[in-house]
């Protein structure tokens, strides 16, 4: 007897919406088996329930003479918790104008002993320059026109918002002309090396103005850190306002001794005025000027506790096919094989984002109010960036239950496989926060967003969950434990779906290879 | 005559119930790819992370004998398979059945078993730890780990007691695998639980918001317990000194073992 010619081939065509049938059938196993159905609701309640560990209820601040009250944090338009702390030459000035300076210096001065100061230690945001503010209260809107240590000149407005000017340092051969229009509630910035030429450096819209604003000069060091150890000094010549002319009121906004080592102070040379200030204006965040990184992301933290079952389960959807033989009835039934695992990779993808969808909805929703509670410092979540958190953590956990099971199917062994998908996914994030020094680049680690465990890992998709956003004009330590991650959201989600990919076409083309 | 012939049960002498065990061990070629596998991923990641870590003041807060041990990390999850697959497979092959039919007295079967695994982690984990200490001896000194920034040996005697910290640690998170994987008889199912019990613990203590709850999450989880045993520097801040650290994982370690033999001894199999 001779083996030669086709292979037999059922003279039977598949039945159209074949594959239904199949997703079907895989749900159909996948919802009778109790353990299964616990271990998805153990998932769901398991980052639920996380919520009440990773929220302190209460906030406690230790002072120089043990606990005491915290500071209150001023929030700024939209509720950013902000820093608001300089010295502001102002004059109050009324309806439409225009106020424009020449500046021919920045410098910085270091704190050397009380009530002393050296020369140096100009930082790359200490700024100076003139702004526009809504009072002098912490936190009120404002637009402002300045220079700064390296990053040339700049307007920011409100906190948050930051646009580049004329580039180079300011000095007294090459100074910097800055003008602020305002028309209602719209402020205009202009730069220019000369007084004549202008160039539009950006536009502001700041609702929360009232007619009568308080317009003039500033300055702040920025020392990036809570310490407020750097004074800038900026020196102002040909100051010209549209607005009738009254003389300089001086105020420390903030207060004179909010955090600062020695009050600001305006000082007439000959043609010109100098303003000399610590402090600094801007966004609260990372570890800067108190951020604490407690944020709506916190309610998320669970989402490690969830993953474990959903990855057992995951897993086990193939495995325990091969355990228990019933891979030869599957594969009998749906002998196009590719099809299978693509049922089963639906069936788990769908059920995996569903319980996210789920489990981090039920998080956020009792996330939310123990935060409100807890009365510590909170970046303000926008309803699009929690729509994103929810969204993500379905997409995490469905990626992490297909990676789960494409593993499952090249090993076919339940413990290989569920240990090689929590170690990739878990190890990661925790070696990310023991991380080895000298192996990262700066500025991560513990005290930075983690390294390339959580670039490269399909641990990078927790980057989906970050809540609190990174400014590019605040130097400070964008930490893992204050919620940062060295990928951008949706990139971070892509490392770990391109992980799933490669699984699932190695299992694809071992499936169809191997016998079963 | 009599129809029933009454045969004398064998004696179960313990070196035979051992010779058993070892039989199966080294007949099944997947337990010693396993802890071929502990070796191989913890010495490459050891490797790889002395490589890369460099001490670049004095004081520089680095414990040597961490960054060597980096790659314990992931190799505890090989240990803790091989210890499940010990159990594990003789449930989901059917084994048990006949391995109980030879052997009926349980309690002895498993403790030949755990002894069979704890003498062969035990190699390979002396192997892993003593190639990855190794490679952090010959490497971290020309990395800036040298007397002047406060590394004055890495043979001392503290050097000694992390790396034998490391290996009890190793074995004993074997055991913990095989005592939980005969408690609940499902290999995936006690892998996930051994896993979680593992690394949550740190998880939740970088997460929390309570400082104290973080310390007592790192003093009652076995990896940060492990942890503290193969701690270098830094001594006076550990949440639990290294023999008490081995104590809180030793604990567990009963534990599951205590819960795996109750099972096994009231339990069909």
């Amino acid at each position: 007897m001779t083996c030669a010619g086709a292979p037999y081939r059922s003279p039977l065509t598949p039945e159209r919406g074949s594959f239904r049938h199949l997703v079907h059938a895989e749900w159909t196993k996948f919802r009778t088996v109790r353990g299964w159905v616990v271990a998805v609701f153990v998932t769901i309640v398991a980052i639920t329930a996380f919520v009440f560990v990773a929220i302190g209820v209460g906030r406690s601040c230790i002072g120089p003479s043990g606990p005491s009250a915290c500071p209150v944090q001023p929030t700024g338009p939209g509720g950013v918790p902000v820093v608001d702390t300089f010295y502001f030459a102002h004059r109050p000035v009324t309806g439409s104008g225009t106020i424009t300076v020449q500046m021919t210096s920045l410098t910085g001065q270091t704190l050397a002993g009380p009530n002393k100061l050296a020369p140096g230690g100009l930082q790359p945001w200490s700024k100076a320059g003139i702004i526009i503010k809504e009072n002098t209260t912490q936190g009120s809107a404002y637009a402002a026109m300045m220079v700064t240590g390296s990053h040339g000149v700049r307007m920011q407005w409100d906190y948050v918002n930051d646009t580049p000017g004329l580039t180079g340092p300011v000095s007294p051969s090459a100074p910097r002309w800055l003008r602020l229009v305002r028309h209602g509630s719209t402020i205009t910035g202009y730069d220019s090396a000369d007084g004549t030429h202008w160039t539009l450096v950006g536009t502001a819209t700041l609702p929360a103005l009232t007619s009568t604003v308080q317009a003039g000069l500033f300055a702040a060091g920025s020392s990036y850190d809570s310490s407020f150890d750097i004074q800038a000094t900026g020196v102002f010549r040909h100051i010209g306002l549209s607005w009738p002319v009254t003389g300089w009121t001086g105020t420390n906004v903030g207060g004179e001794n909010f955090g600062v080592p020695l009050p600001g102070t305006l000082r007439q040379t000959a043609g010109a005025l100098a303003v000399a200030s610590f402090g600094d204006i801007s966004p609260a965040v990372g570890n800067a000027y108190g951020g604490t990184g407690q944020s709506l992301q916190r309610a998320l933290a669970g989402t490690f506790f969830g993953l474990i079952p959903l990855i057992v389960v995951a897993a086990m959807f193939i495995t325990a096919e091969y355990r228990r033989g019933l891979i030869r009835v599957s594969l009998t039934a749906a002998p196009r094989r590719g099809w299978l695992l693509a049922a089963k990779a639906l069936v788990i993808g769908a059920l995996g984002f569903v319980t996210g969808v789920v489990a981090a909805t039920l998080a956020l929703a009792v996330g939310t109010p123990l935060l409100d509670r807890s009365g510590g410092l909170q970046w303000p979540v926008s309803l699009l960036t929690a729509a994103r958190m929810v969204v993500g953590t379905g997409a995490l956990l469905a990626v992490a239950g297909v990676l789960a099971l494409a593993i499952g199917a090249i090993v076919r062994r339940s413990a290989m496989a569920i240990a090689i998908v929590i170690v990739v996914i878990v190890v990661p994030y925790l070696l990310a926060f023991n991380p080895i020094p000298g192996s990262q680049p700066q500025g991560s680690g513990p005290g930075g967003p983690g390294g390339w465990e959580l670039q490269i890992t399909p641990a990078a998709a927790l980057s989906v969950q970050q809540a609190v956003p990174q400014f590019h004009q605040l130097i400070a330590i964008y930490a893992l434990n204050a919620g940062y991650y060295p990928l951008a959201p949706w990139a971070g989600l892509a490392v770990e779906c391109a992980w799933a990919a490669a699984a699932l076409a190695l299992a694809f083309f071992l499936l169809r290879r191997r016998d079963v | 005559m009599s129809l029933t012939t009454r045969v004398a049960p064998p004696r179960h002498l313990p070196g035979r119930v051992l010779h058993a065990e070892w039989t199966k061990f080294r007949t099944v070629a997947g337990p010693s790819w396993l802890l071929a596998g502990v070796v191989a991923l913890t010495v490459a990641i050891g490797v790889a992370a002395v490589s890369a870590a460099r001490c670049k003041y004095a004081a520089c807060g680095m414990d040597p004998a961490k960054v060597s041990f980096t790659g314990l990390y992931p190799g505890q999850a090989v240990v803790a398979v091989a210890g499940v697959l010990a159990i594990g497979n003789e449930y989901s092959t059917g084994m048990i059945k006949v391995s109980l039919t030879a052997m009926p007295r349980r309690l002895a079967w498993f403790l030949a078993k755990a002894a069979v695994l704890t003498a062969t982690v035990l190699i390979a984990a002396a192997l892993a730890v003593a190639g990855a200490a190794l490679a952090g001896r010959l490497i971290l000194p020309g990395h800036g780990f040298t007397a002047a920034h406060g590394y004055a040996s890495l043979t001392s005697a503290t050097d000694i007691r992390a790396a034998v910290g490391a290996v009890v640690y190793l074995t004993l998170i074997a055991l913990l695998s095989l005592g939980l994987a005969a408690a609940v008889r499902d290999s995936a199912a006690a892998i996930g639980l051994v896993l979680s019990a593992l690394y949550l613990f740190p998880i939740a203590a970088a997460l929390v918001s309570r400082p104290a709850l973080a310390r007592h999450l790192d003093q009652i989880g076995p990896l940060p317990a492990g942890l503290d045993a193969q701690a270098t520097i830094g001594m006076n801040s550990l949440p639990l000194t290294p023999w008490q650290g081995l104590g809180v994982v030793a604990v567990w370690t009963l534990g599951a073992l205590l819960l795996g033999a109750l099972r096994l001894t009231y339990r069909d199999a």
